[in-house]
């Protein structure tokens, strides 16, 4: 199905909450498996579960039943360190304010191997300037963080994730409050990324349409099931007409894409 | 790099401001005294009246070295205080660790007359004072913590540290009520605040305390600058955000609980240097904000003492009439600022 050594897998995961004797699954028999060099998009309607299974793969919680292997090793037995050695993640909540140019902000990605003072030797510093390079943000390296447009710093929170050097990169809707163009390009950029560098990135998203154009391959949550498998395959197999269950809009196999039902209106 | 020539020079004309104003504090006094006798006094030579030697050496010196430890303490408390709080409005004060301190003190002093006689005997020991109020600062700390774990809302956090402020105040009202004439006047000249007739042994007791706390703050300083992309970040560039939470909180109720202790509720200090600190320094780097606000926080607090007392002059005013006269419109001049960038 994927190409090269799985990354990140989940074999039969349910995730959900427990509170005291009180479980709460959100969905069961999940199975999906990230390779490196691939860009992979999570899409489903809001209120799913995609956060939730967001915060499973990422190790934040623990599935209620199941592994999550991070390099065929349960996360679960990682240390904080080992672990940020291995994951990097991109929010989608704001930076609080301070005074941190763009070069300052990336290279607090190199924390994980910086020592207790957390000052940078040279080989950080290339390292800060590879993720600076490869994401084009050259021209805002001494810019403050508060200066530069939501795009931007969208870059450079990649850029930050890049320069903590892990296998795979998660980021949660990282197109949010983007205009078409910019969410195009930053997409674009993420699938450049995976194929330049390796890594393995995970993304969630609303934007189906792009999402089917530029990633190898797609996780659908849908009530009852989540598939993953490659956009062309998906649309073949009709996996989109379930992923809301509204007769308003309906998936046009055609466009790549939602379309409003007439009849609705 | 360009940051780093213009920190190196900063810190060269801090240092050399800080040793002047070290000089100037002590040359200054309702009592005049050449400088030729202060300087043979400090480098231990004989100055040519005993009595200016002994005002050198056991007043005013050991102000100085006092005033030079508080600045410290409580700006590097401040700081903390304000990236852990993501607020820039934090500090030890504002967030109520001053009159929790005050709270441990009120307890110590006003209380002890309800204890047997030996366990009141250790209590009003400097080592008791000091411990109450450690342990006054830090129980407020906590309580503040356990509130901002529900609350997202930082402007929230600073209501209630506002509300502890008020809460313990009226504690400590109730508790002069019923204490003696001479126990409310030993408590009220701690309240004022002052940095002067400490002895030797005090200050060393201090000196210990602070650098404990300025060493606890200082394996922070990679942690803090995480905490400036926000929790959920930093944990994930491997921080172990509840010990270092855990250190800055204990670091910061020791810092401001041995301060309070031996001087009284010191405002504005804890406050205001960082920001100057991070006005001059133009960075978030917490390496260079640390060093920064160590030195800031020492010089200014020289300046405020030295107002305190004017040449030629009889009296000496509190500290703290100086350090609010200062600080507080440097709060409102940050407050205006800070709306002028965000909107």
């Amino acid at each position: 199905m994927s190409k090269g050594t799985i990354i990140l897998s989940a074999q039969n995961i349910s995730i959900g909450y427990e509170q005291k004797k009180n479980i709460s699954a959100i969905a069961t028999g999940i199975n999906v498996a990230f390779a490196e060099g691939n860009l992979i998009a999570l899409i489903g309607a809001n209120g799913i579960g995609k956060s939730t299974l967001l915060r499973t793969l990422t190790g934040i919680q623990k599935p209620l039943s199941g592994e999550v292997l991070l390099n065929n090793k349960n996360i679960t037995g990682y240390s904080q360190k080992e672990l940020s050695q291995n994951l990097a993640v991109v929010l989608t909540e704001s930076l609080p304010p301070s005074n941190l140019t763009v070069f300052e902000l990336v290279a607090l990605g190199r924390q994980p191997y910086t020592n207790w003072l957390g000052s940078l030797s040279p080989e950080d510093i290339i390292k800060v300037n590879e993720a600076i390079a490869l994401t084009q943000i050259e021209h805002l390296r001494h810019k403050k963080h508060f200066e530069i447009s939501d795009g931007q710093l969208q870059k450079v929170l990649i850029a930050r994730a890049l320069a903590q050097d892990t296998p795979l990169i998660i980021l949660d809707e990282p197109t949010t409050h983007l205009d078409l163009l910019h969410k195009v390009n930053l997409i674009k950029l993420l699938k450049q990324l995976a194929s330049a560098t390796g890594k393995c990135i995970l993304y969630s998203t609303h934007d189906l349409d792009l999402a089917l154009q530029l990633s190898d391959q797609i996780v659908v949550m849908t009530p009852g099931n989540i598939v993953q498998d490659t956009p062309e395959n998906l649309i073949a197999n009709k996996v989109f007409d379930g992923l809301f269950n509204d007769k308003s809009i309906r998936f046009d196999a055609q466009k790549g894409g939602f379309t409003v039902n007439d009849s609705h209106l | 790099m360009h940051n780093k020539k213009r920190n190196i020079a900063l810190f060269t004309l801090l240092g050399i401001a800080l040793l002047l104003l070290f000089l100037v504090n002590i040359s200054l006094g309702s009592i005049k005294i050449p400088f030729q006798d202060v300087a043979s006094s400090l480098s231990g030579g004989e100055a040519s009246k005993s009595t200016w030697q002994y005002i050198i050496v056991n007043y005013r010196l050991p102000k100085a070295i006092t005033a030079v430890l508080v600045g410290m303490a409580l700006s590097v408390s401040g700081l903390l205080m304000q990236t852990l709080f993501r607020n820039p409005l934090a500090g030890p004060d504002v967030l109520g660790l001053s009159s929790g301190a005050s709270l441990g003190v009120a307890f110590v002093i006003l209380g002890a007359g309800l204890l047997p006689g030996i366990l009141a005997g250790f209590f009003l020991s400097p080592y008791g004072i000091v411990m109450a109020s450690t342990v006054g600062s830090f129980i407020v700390l906590m309580a503040i913590l356990v509130v901002s774990q529900r609350l997202l809302d930082t402007m929230a956090i600073l209501i209630i540290g506002l509300m502890f402020t008020g809460f313990t105040g009226a504690i400590v009202n109730v508790l002069t009520y019923f204490s003696s004439a001479e126990q409310l006047q030993k408590f009220t000249f701690w309240a004022f605040g002052s940095l002067g007739n400490l002895p030797w042994q005090h200050i060393s007791i201090l000196a210990i305390v602070c650098f404990v706390g300025l060493i606890m703050a200082a394996f922070c300083i990679k942690p803090l600058d995480a905490l400036l992309l926000g929790e959920r970040y930093a944990k994930s560039m491997g921080i172990n955000f509840n010990s270092t939470r855990l250190i800055i909180i204990l670091a910061t109720s020791l810092l401001t609980g041995t301060i309070t202790a031996f001087t009284g509720p010191i405002t504005f200090i804890g406050l205001v240097v960082p920001h100057i600190a991070k006005l001059l320094f133009k960075t978030s780097s917490h390496l260079v904000l640390y060093a920064g606000t160590i030195i800031l926080g020492a010089i200014i607090v020289l300046i405020c003492d030295t107002c305190t007392q004017m040449p030629g002059r009889e009296f000496v005013l509190p500290i703290n009439a100086i350090t609010s006269i200062i600080g507080a419109p440097i709060v409102i001049w940050l407050l205006m600022r800070k709306q002028k960038i965000m909107y």
